[in-house]
This record gives structure tokens, sequence and C-alpha cells, in this order.
């Protein structure tokens, strides 16, 4: 099946870097069913990759319609989701990262939920009035999520001396990922001329006193700044996403428009 | 209208326009189509239908989803059309409508009897500390009563359960799991 050619229109960009971050997270979880610690674990997790697939469905949806309104081809979530190429979506490179182990999983969903509310709080002002309504919605669902990885956090930080050895290794892991989500563009300073949501950036001094306050709590601190970045926003992503999407798009590959 | 139970004041209960009696007939009709998750309460109760419209010949219905990955969502449009078009009412469409978004605060208090009477803990108010930082553990979760024996005895054993809408708690009164429908 022959992949689709996105616009390259700073809204639809800004939209598809929202959506993907969602839609590449959700499926990371779902690796998880079945697989969690515990049976209460397995169904937190598939909660909030249900969520943040629906979140991703509505951002997605809006994207292409948007697409359409730009005078270009409209297309629709699924054709979003299952017909690009990897070099075409826009997530941070954080949520293509393989699940690892629970405080990997943990501490990455602490990361990106605490982000996610922050940008959900302000994209509840967006000029464009479906953005605005999807952020309503989707800034409750993303405080469940960040309490309920919060609550982890500190619990594998003051648990057994393995707990918080593997939270400070996920950190160490992890860490040098978490800054491409704060690096500003053009993408980013288009979307903020219009209205239609804030530079990422501007986010960032939030999410470090919410972020580094669980960690404190969990015994750790943020780590230094890194010159590293990761480049996902951009399209250029790990090693990881390419076999991701070849699971998570091979029906749609295979059958062309096959449905339930 | 205020919610005897919990009182609070629901922010935007659905707009009702009195009038013609095929409206009125519409939302008997959708008093009676249950939520096929949690099916006691109806589609009213749960305070989703927020308008019902006359369009020409059509019967429009607005919707907004509780969840934004809720699975429901679909049946409970298919039930919807449904039940008004086998009640001779329709055609019937279904609308969705994100803004404002669903809040547990627009469950109706029968709603709230009868997730009780199921033996799921109706919510609380919504999202109390709305904008106030988020507190981690160690942090007390406001005791629930038991829907079973009215016991506050009772502690949560997971922030997520069957359903996106619902939390796994435990009575340590008569020993009963239960369910919680989290205010959102």
């Amino acid at each position: 099946m022959q992949s689709i050619t996105v616009s390259s229109h700073p809204s639809v960009q800004y939209l598809l870097r929202i959506g993907d971050t969602c839609l590449i997270l959700a499926q990371r979880l779902a690796e998880w069913c079945g697989h969690a610690p515990i049976i209460e674990e397995d169904i937190a997790l598939s909660n909030m990759a249900l969520d943040l697939v629906g979140q991703a469905r509505a951002v997605l949806t809006r994207a292409g319609e948007l697409e359409g309104e730009l005078g270009g081809t409209r297309h629709d979530e699924d054709q979003l989701a299952f017909l690009r190429d990897e070099r075409d979506f826009r997530n941070c490179t954080l949520v293509e990262l393989p699940r690892g182990d629970f405080a990997v999983t943990m501490l990455r969903n602490l990361a990106v939920a605490s982000f996610l509310r922050l940008l959900w709080q302000r994209l509840e002002g967006s000029s464009d009035s479906e953005l605005a309504a999807i952020a309503g919605k989707a800034v409750k669902e993303a405080r469940y999520h960040q309490e309920h990885a919060g609550d982890w956090i500190v619990r594998l930080g003051g648990g057994t001396a393995e707990s918080s050895a593997r939270l400070k290794a996920a950190l160490d892991l992890l860490w040098p990922y978490m800054a491409e989500i704060f690096e500003g563009d053009a993408v980013d300073d288009a979307a903020a001329a219009a209205g239609l949501g804030p530079r990422w950036s501007e986010l960032r001094d939030d999410w470090r006193t919410e972020f580094g306050g669980v960690l404190a709590a969990a015994g750790l601190a943020l780590p230094a700044e890194r010159s590293f970045r990761s480049t996902g926003k951009v399209g250029r992503h790990s090693e990881h996403l390419g076999y991701m999407l070849a699971e998570m798009q091979h029906l749609q590959r295979t059958f062309p428009g096959g449905v339930w | 209208m205020i919610d005897v139970a919990f009182g609070t004041t629901l922010a935007a209960p659905p707009v009702r326009r009195a009038g013609s009696s095929r409206i009125e007939h519409a939302w008997a009709v959708l008093a009676t189509v249950l939520d096929p998750e949690v099916p006691v309460v109806s589609v009213v109760d749960l305070g989703i239908v927020r308008e019902v419209i006359a369009e020409g010949d059509a019967l429009v219905v607005v919707v907004t989803p509780t969840y934004s990955g809720c699975p429901a969502t679909e049946v409970i449009d298919q039930s919807i059309v449904a039940a008004l078009d086998g009640a001779g009412l329709g055609p019937t469409r279904t609308r969705m409508q994100r803004a404002p978004a669903w809040t547990s605060d627009w469950i109706s208090a029968a709603g709230r009897d009868k997730l009780r009477g199921y033996g799921i803990a109706p919510p609380g108010p919504a999202d109390p500390a709305r904008g106030v930082a988020i507190r981690f553990v160690p942090r007390p979760v406001a005791a629930l009563e038991c829907p079973r024996c009215a016991s506050l005895n009772t502690e949560r054993l997971a922030a997520f359960g069957s359903t996106a809408c619902k939390a796994l708690w435990r009575c340590r009164a008569c020993g009963e799991p239960f369910e919680h429908f989290k205010p959102i």
C-alpha cells in the first residue's frame, strides 16, 4: 500500500506533533497489556493507552481536516496513523523508545503526562475551537495519568534498593531525550503567532518544577543539561520507531481499507 | 439545579427546549437507552445527551463523549439511533459535541442512586484541585462510602478499573470489593 504525503504547513505539523506523541506512547503502553507486574497496573496502563489513543484520534482528525482547509489533500485519522512513513511521524523521540522495565515506563509516563497536562491547559485557549475542545477533555485525563505515574515514581524511589536503582537507571536512560520536547523551531513560532498553541519551550520551566518536584520526593534530582538533542519532532527518529510502525501498520498496509 | 447528595451545582445541565411533543417524547425514549458499560444508568442520567433538535424531518441528538478514548461511544450512538427510530421518531442522527467537556458532575441525582444500587460508588465533585499542584504519595484519598454497607472504612486498590471511568476500591468493613465512578 502506497504511503501518503502530508501537508508541510506548520499548523498541520504542530498538530501532528501532539497527535503522534499521544499515538506512539499509547502503542508503547499497550505493549504492557498482559505483561504488567500486577493486574491493577495492567489495567491502568491499558486505560491510559486508551485515553491517549482517543486524544490522538481527535487531534489527527483535526490535522487531516486542516490539510483540506488549507487547500491540500484531506486525510482521515486512519490514513494518518497507518499510511505515513516513519520520517513523516512527528512524535518526540522519547515516546518511541522501547518500553523498558516498569521504572522506565513509569518515569516516561510522568515526564510526558506532566508535559501534556501543561500543553492541554494552554490549548484550551487555542484559536482553533476544535483543538480547544479536545484539550478541555484531555487535560482532565492527563491529570490522572500524571498523578498515577507520580505516585509510582515516589514509591519506586523510596522502595527497595532494587527499585530505587532501577529508577535511577531509568532517569539516566531517558533524561537525554526529554530536552527535545522543549526545543523551539519555526513550527512552534508559527503556531504561537497563529494562536494555535504555545511554543513548547514556554512550558519548560513549569515542567521542570513539577517533574523535578516528584523526582525530589523520590530521592532524585533533575540531571544536568546535556548537549545531545533527539530530533523526532522533525521526523528524524531513533532506530526503534520503524519496527514499531511495521507492527502497528501491518494490517492496513496488507489489507488496505480493511475494517473490523 | 442542585445535586442534593453532593451539594454541587451542575455546571451545565442539558438544554431541554420545551415545546414539541416529538422532542419531549424523544427525551422519554432516551431515558431508556442504557450505557453499555454500566447498564443501569441511561444516557440522560449520565448527562451525555446535551440537546435534542428537530432539523427538518430528522431528529438530531447532540452527544458529548465521557472520555477521549471511551470505546462505548459508538455503541451508544447506535443505541440512541435504534431506540428513537424504533419509537417512530426518526430518522435520527447523532452529533458529537466536545465543548464544554463532559464532567461527572452532570450525572443526575437519580443516576447516582442507580450507580450506588448497582454497587458502584458515585463520583464526588469533579476536579476539586483543578489548577492546584498535584500532590503525590503519601496523600490521603478521601474516604468513600461503600455502596453495599455504607461504611466509610474503605480503601482504594487502584486508580484505574475495568473501564476508563472507574477505579477499584475495597470495603474493610464488609470485605467486598467495589468500583468507584471517578470524578472528572
